[in-house]
């Protein structure tokens, strides 16, 4: 079985607020916060597809998005 | 996100603070129903007053944003005459335990089967951080600028006390046992209380300076154990979390209907 791979990492600008909290427990540290104070995905390569960050999100704003399992990816 | 059918998108974003529990509760609370596969129509939650009562608010069910401390009495009336719906009452720790916490032993004795969710931020938010019956003694809170001389309710000890067939705890930062408590507690039969610590950031966090969300999110994580952990004959400090009580006793709507039975058979 190959690795879940993120797909897209959507972060509803509009809704998050920049607690920091899925920048903080992000166990691959994918993301990081911008000018805005808005979290954004800088290195979505790095994502496990965990999903703490989506659970975590207090203002329902992020969506991962994994590659579909059938779709072999090059190790 | 599939569980965003579940929700009234036009109120978002939410009124809670940056970095609140109670955005967390409500975002794992559909995934529980989602994973449970309920339909919309098959659920009322109730709620009353404060922070974590706007949650009704939120959701695309049955909702009845009631008065404060009264969501279960209100929950109450639903259930039996609806016995056939979900009901699920999200509180605040003051809504549930001082103002509503008549009602909150007595839905517990009757047994009455709703999901009772006690969303603990230790202070009353809404209103300008109060301390409630939650924040417990040595805290500070606006009411409470030389620290609060007043002990606090251990919730599960109640809950279990006053006869509540399901009792739980959990905190925010474990999301995946949150869900999955969250789904034992709304499939039980009889009434179900589920305690999620939920941090305040803008009023307990501040005035106990305990750090922003993230910082007392870490803090849940290292003062809390699942219950039997060894851990806690070392450090009697820590919270126990997990399930506490799971039994099977009489509910309340279907000892009703054989009242309802047992007079109908009489007098015929």
């Amino acid at each position: 079985m190959a690795k879940p791979k993120c797909k897209e990492l959507i972060i509803n600008r509009d809704w998050c607020k920049g607690c920091g909290i899925c920048i903080h427990f992000c166990p691959t540290n994918v993301l990081e916060m911008d000018d805005e104070d808005k979290s954004v995905a800088m290195r979505i390569e790095d994502c496990i597809c965990c999903k703490l960050c989506e659970l975590r999100c207090p203002d329902l704003a992020i969506d991962v998005v994994a590659e579909p399992k059938e779709k072999e990816t090059e190790n | 996100m599939e569980d965003k059918n579940y929700i009234r998108e036009r109120f978002f974003p939410h009124i809670w603070c940056p970095g609140c529990g109670h955005g967390i509760v409500l975002n794992n609370l559909l995934r529980a129903i989602e994973q449970l596969k309920l339909k919309k129509n098959e659920i009322v939650m109730t709620s009353g007053i404060g922070c974590s009562s706007r949650i009704s608010g939120y959701v695309d069910f049955h909702t009845l944003h009631t008065i404060h401390g009264r969501a279960l009495a209100f929950a109450t009336g639903v259930k039996l005459s609806r016995p056939e719906l979900k009901l699920i009452v999200p509180m605040g720790d003051g809504d549930a335990l001082a103002i509503g916490g008549n009602h909150f032993i007595h839905a517990a004795r009757r047994n009455i089967d709703i999901t009772a969710i006690i969303m603990n931020n230790r202070i009353y938010g809404m209103t300008g951080g109060q301390f409630s019956p939650l924040s417990g003694y040595g805290t500070r809170a606006t009411t409470a600028p030389y620290t609060n001389i007043d002990h606090d309710f251990d919730v599960v000890e109640l809950a279990k006390a006053a006869g509540a067939s399901f009792v739980a705890r959990t905190t925010t930062y474990h999301v995946k046992e949150m869900a999955d408590i969250l789904k034992q507690a709304i499939l039980h039969k009889g009434f179900s209380a589920v305690e999620v610590m939920s941090q305040c950031p803008t009023y307990f966090g501040r005035k106990n300076r305990l750090g922003d969300a993230v910082d007392m999110m870490e803090h849940y994580k290292n003062s809390t154990v699942r219950v039997g952990s060894k851990k806690i004959e070392k450090n009697p400090d820590l919270i126990e979390r997990g399930v506490f009580v799971e039994k099977e006793s009489p509910e309340y709507c279907s000892e009703y209907d054989k009242i309802i039975q047992k007079a109908m058979g009489t007098s015929a």
